[in-house]
């Protein structure tokens, strides 16, 4: 090789060092990773649900082709996943802020504590608790419910005498979310600027009121995406809502009765050990549709997110 | 508007650290008072307890009387809130509200508690309030775009703005132009010396020019010595405290023979 001093003029390059060149590969190829597991699991979703997208109708499970087999799995799914979201996402948010805010310090830490340690807790046990604690507690709540406010459709009755009932899947699912909103919410209130909080109190705002100016409005794309993790954990979980939910096949929003549309992927868990052939294809494609509407829910909070990025907090 | 306070032997303690000893003295309305001094003589702390801001520390507590006309901030009964409402303040860094428009921001202080405005008096006092902040002419057409996207002269006039939206007796600056450049700052010390009309204004500075050139009273504050509370040593006339100071100490940190 020549020497640099013979050399035709170049691009002046640093000198890559060994340790930058290893740690650009691993994480480089760490990215790539997740692309390419990401593809892979869209490409089994595909290839598997094929079949299922090309049989005639009568070869789906219930012989009336595969939109009408996954309909009531998908309504099932939206309106467990985004009823335990409405009360979830509100809980949270008082929690954290209480926590961040309000409480004594002693409390607050004993509290954050014990919202983290109900992330911990395997869904199998919510499962365990929803079915066996929470449904029967709720059955003489549900009758009153469906004779006093009946004229709201999600009370409309007639109540299920087991109480295991849409209503039930969603506080569980509401509880197995709170913890993870709660805690990205909180976290998100602790690092509102010292500066926004003393600017809305120097103009005589009461804490509510300082809350409202500062706190919730620079914790707000956290709380975007944070309910839509808790929307995420709600869409996907299986085990609390096969086991908590006596699932029929009907579309309703009847809350309390014991005509109860099935979930996804609950669904999936309750008939795949028994499904065969195009069975098998078919909830494999209804799985799709989850991975999509997973996908989909992501990009519509990034985008949510992303409206008003000239006011955030950020800037 | 525009009231008188009377500060007399006012402590101040964080827990049971007492940062500030003694301090008496008389802010006069329709003036601008400085207040300069070394780093951590307590002087932004001062300010501080006279709108009660300081509380916001846990643990820290006044003892001593601070009176604004006939009220005492530090009554029984009185609500920091509403002392805050009547003594407004501006920071050292500009912090107008991010998530908000420049119209927003000045009108953040209206929209608060029981104020509720028509939409035509609300676009008023946001306007008169600008105009009083010198920023209507720069923000008059783009009063709905976010005040971060200011310059930080632009952004501390809109926190000014804000400030005397709702209409205080005093006006706090907390070493209000010690981030800006000689222009933004000429533009603050203008608009100063047109508020002091109507309002009461106290000024922390370390800028002694600054103090000289817009302050009729000056206060120095110093330490007592290491690891002791800060304390006020002179307050008197501008021109007499960077002429003719009483005190050795005040003479010797405004000819710049002080560490």
């Amino acid at each position: 090789m020549a020497s640099s001093t013979e050399a035709p003029p170049r691009r002046n390059r640093t000198p890559r060092r060994p340790g930058d060149r290893i740690f650009a590969g691993v994480s480089t190829g760490s990215g790539v990773l997740i692309l390419v597991a990401l593809a892979g699991v869209a490409v089994f979703l595909v290839t598997e649900a094929w079949p299922a997208l090309t049989a005639p109708a009568e070869d789906i499970p219930g012989g009336e082709g595969l939109v009408v087999y996954i309909w009531p799995l998908l309504f099932g799914t939206l309106i467990s996943a985004v009823l335990a979201l409405v009360i979830a996402v509100p809980l949270a948010v008082a929690i954290a802020l209480f926590i961040t805010y309000y409480a004594p310090r002693s409390i607050a830490k004993a509290l954050g504590y014990i919202i983290d340690l109900l992330a911990a807790v395997p869904s199998i046990i919510f499962g365990l608790w929803g079915m066996n604690v929470l449904a029967p507690v709720t059955v003489d709540p549900a009758s009153w419910l469906s004779e006093h406010v009946g004229w709201i459709p999600f009370f409309a009755g007639p109540a299920s005498s087991t109480g295991r009932t849409m209503l039930v899947a969603i506080i569980v699912l509401a509880v197995m979310v709170l913890p993870i909103i709660t805690a990205v919410v909180r976290e998100a209130f602790t690092q509102t600027p010292q500066l926004h909080q003393e600017a809305a109190l120097a103009i005589g705002a009461t804490r509510w009121e300082m809350i409202r100016m500062a706190a919730l409005p620079f914790g707000r794309s956290s709380i975007i995406g944070a309910s839509m993790l808790g929307l995420g954990r709600a869409l996907g979980e299986t085990m609390a809502v096969a086991m908590v939910l006596s699932a029929s096949a009907g579309v309703t929003f009847d809350l309390i009765s014991s005509e109860n549309p099935p979930t996804i992927a609950a669904n999936i868990a309750l008939q795949f050990p028994e499904a065969t052939g195009v069975g098998m294809n078919t909830l494999i494609a209804s799985g799709l549709v989850l991975f999509a509407i997973t996908l989909a829910v992501n990009m519509i909070a990034r985008a949510v997110i992303n409206r008003r990025k000239d006011f955030d907090g950020a800037n | 508007m525009a009231k008188r306070i009377e500060v007399k032997d006012l402590d101040i303690y964080y827990d049971k650290f007492l940062a500030v000893q003694g301090v008496s003295m008389t802010i006069q309305p329709r003036s601008v008072t400085a207040l300069i001094g070394p780093s951590g003589c307590g002087k932004s702390t001062f300010l501080r307890t006279l709108n009660r801001m300081h509380e916001l520390v846990p643990n820290a507590r006044v003892e001593g009387s601070v009176v604004m006309d006939d009220d005492d901030l530090y009554g029984p009964n009185v609500d920091p809130v509403n002392v805050r409402r009547q003594i407004g303040m501006v920071f050292q860094r500009a912090n107008p509200f991010p998530t908000m428009s420049i119209y927003d921001n000045v009108a953040a202080g209206l929209k608060l508690n029981n104020k509720r405005l028509k939409k035509s008096d609300m676009d008023d006092l946001v306007e008169r309030s600008l105009k009083s902040a010198n920023l209507w002419e720069e923000v008059k057409d783009r009063l709905h775009k976010p005040g971060s996207g200011l310059s930080g002269g632009q952004q501390q006039r809109l926190c000014i703005a804000r400030a005397i939206a709702v209409q205080p007796e005093v006006l706090l600056m907390d070493e209000p132009c010690s981030a800006l450049d000689p222009i933004s700052t000429q533009a603050i010390e203008d608009l100063m010396l047109e508020l002091k009309t109507n309002y009461t204004i106290v000024i922390v500075t370390h800028n002694m020019q600054q103090a000289a050139r817009v302050s009729d009273t000056t206060g120095f504050f110093n330490l007592q010595g290491v690891g002791k509370p800060g304390e006020l040593v002179e307050i008197d006339e501008t021109t007499k405290i960077f002429s003719t100071p009483a005190q050795k100490a005040t003479e010797d940190y405004i000819s710049g023979r002080f560490g």
